[in-house]
């Protein structure tokens, strides 16, 4: 009896103590993935251009926010679930529409020279513009884009503006044609500093 | 013979539990290691809104968030109704976003420093004055990579 064995340590409550914790991290995770409109801000301007860069009002395709949250685009008014279809036939142009903004030959990646249309979208809202409304036109006017792009990608390269996302990091070519569809149809949104128009 | 004999007496053998501990342990490291604490409490009432077109947030260590709403119901006795910037823990205004901004950047490798985003977590009914004042100033402190924190919808209503 020169050795007694030292006694086991009773492990049986160690799942307990291990099913608490679980329980705690279980309870206080957030599994919340944040989404969300990413933007990009213009730069800060250093000082006003002498020669502001003149743009014709024919490549423009105005969006005005108002105060009560009425929608105002090119000079009618309009409803936010009809602002996409209207922004995506302004996008896609008319070579032939003299109302329809003009075409610039632009290189584009693999297509070679090509007439780039020269929209732009300007929008401008009130200070008393609801966020909300903000970010409904925020959204269809990206979704204009979102939505041109997917069906030239489609018609152009057989291919979904996802499946070029995915492929640009490991494939040459995927990436070429990823710029070309941005450089056919650039995503041209312009805020102008809001004012306070109709109070 | 005894030894036999004890074998078929037992009935139904209990299950052995012995592992239990360590699977329940693999699921609290695991736990442990994906949760994020949430490193502020909110003072403001936030209902982001809704949108379709709406990108994943990636590297949420990059993320900084900026708050605007009303204060929330115990604070408005306080602080009345009127929308509010929140700011790490505390209110502000939108002068001292560029300080925070500055001091964002100073926690964060300078090399990941161009990856920062900022993210406007708005409440829908707040006024876009308020919303412009604080893009202005992220244009001025040159942060430019900006995120309006929004819930996916599939459909947009008039």
């Amino acid at each position: 009896m020169a050795r007694r064995e030292s006694p086991e340590i009773n492990a049986g409550s160690m799942a307990d103590i291990a099913f608490l914790l679980l329980i705690f991290f279980l309870v206080t995770t957030t599994m919340d993935v944040d989404t969300g409109l990413t933007r990009k801000l213009p730069p800060p301007i250093e000082e006003e251009l002498e020669n502001p860069p003149e743009i014709r009002e024919r490549n423009v395709f105005q969006v005005l926010v108002n105060a009560n949250d009425d929608l105002l685009v090119e000079g009618e008014p309009m409803l936010v679930s009809n602002l996409r279809a209207e922004a995506k036939l302004f996008i896609v142009g008319d070579a032939l529409d003299e109302s329809m903004p003009e075409f610039k030959d632009t290189d584009v990646p693999l297509l070679g020279r090509m007439p780039v249309s020269k929209q732009i979208v300007s929008l401008q809202n009130d200070r008393g513009t609801s966020y909300e409304m903000y970010i409904k036109v925020q959204n269809e006017l990206v979704g204009a884009y979102n939505e041109v792009r997917e069906e030239y990608a489609q018609r152009k390269f057989g291919k979904t503006m996802q499946q070029l996302e995915d492929g640009a990091q490991a494939t040459e070519l995927f990436e070429q044609q990823l710029k070309a569809v941005k450089k056919v149809y650039p995503q041209r949104i312009s805020e102008a500093e809001p004012k306070n128009m109709g109070e | 013979m005894s030894k036999f004999k004890k074998k078929k007496s037992g009935g139904i053998p209990a299950v052995n539990t012995a592992a239990l501990p360590d699977i329940v342990f693999m699921l609290l490291f695991f736990f442990m290691v994906t949760t994020v604490m949430r490193e502020v409490t909110l003072k403001v009432k936030v209902v982001t809104p809704q949108a379709t077109e709406v990108n994943k947030l990636e590297r949420k260590s990059l993320v900084s968030y900026i708050y605007i709403g009303e204060p929330t119901e115990q604070l408005q006795s306080q602080f009345g109704t009127a929308d509010r910037i929140q700011l790490n823990d505390a209110f502000a205004t939108a002068k001292d976003i560029i300080a925070f901004v500055e001091g964002e950047r100073e926690q964060t490798d300078p090399a990941e420093v161009p990856l920062m985003t900022f993210s406007i977590k708005a409440d829908q009914k707040a006024e876009m004055g308020i919303v412009t004042d604080v893009k202005q100033e992220l244009r001025k402190a040159n942060a430019l990579k900006i995120n309006y924190s929004t819930k996916k919808t599939d459909k947009i209503v008039d």
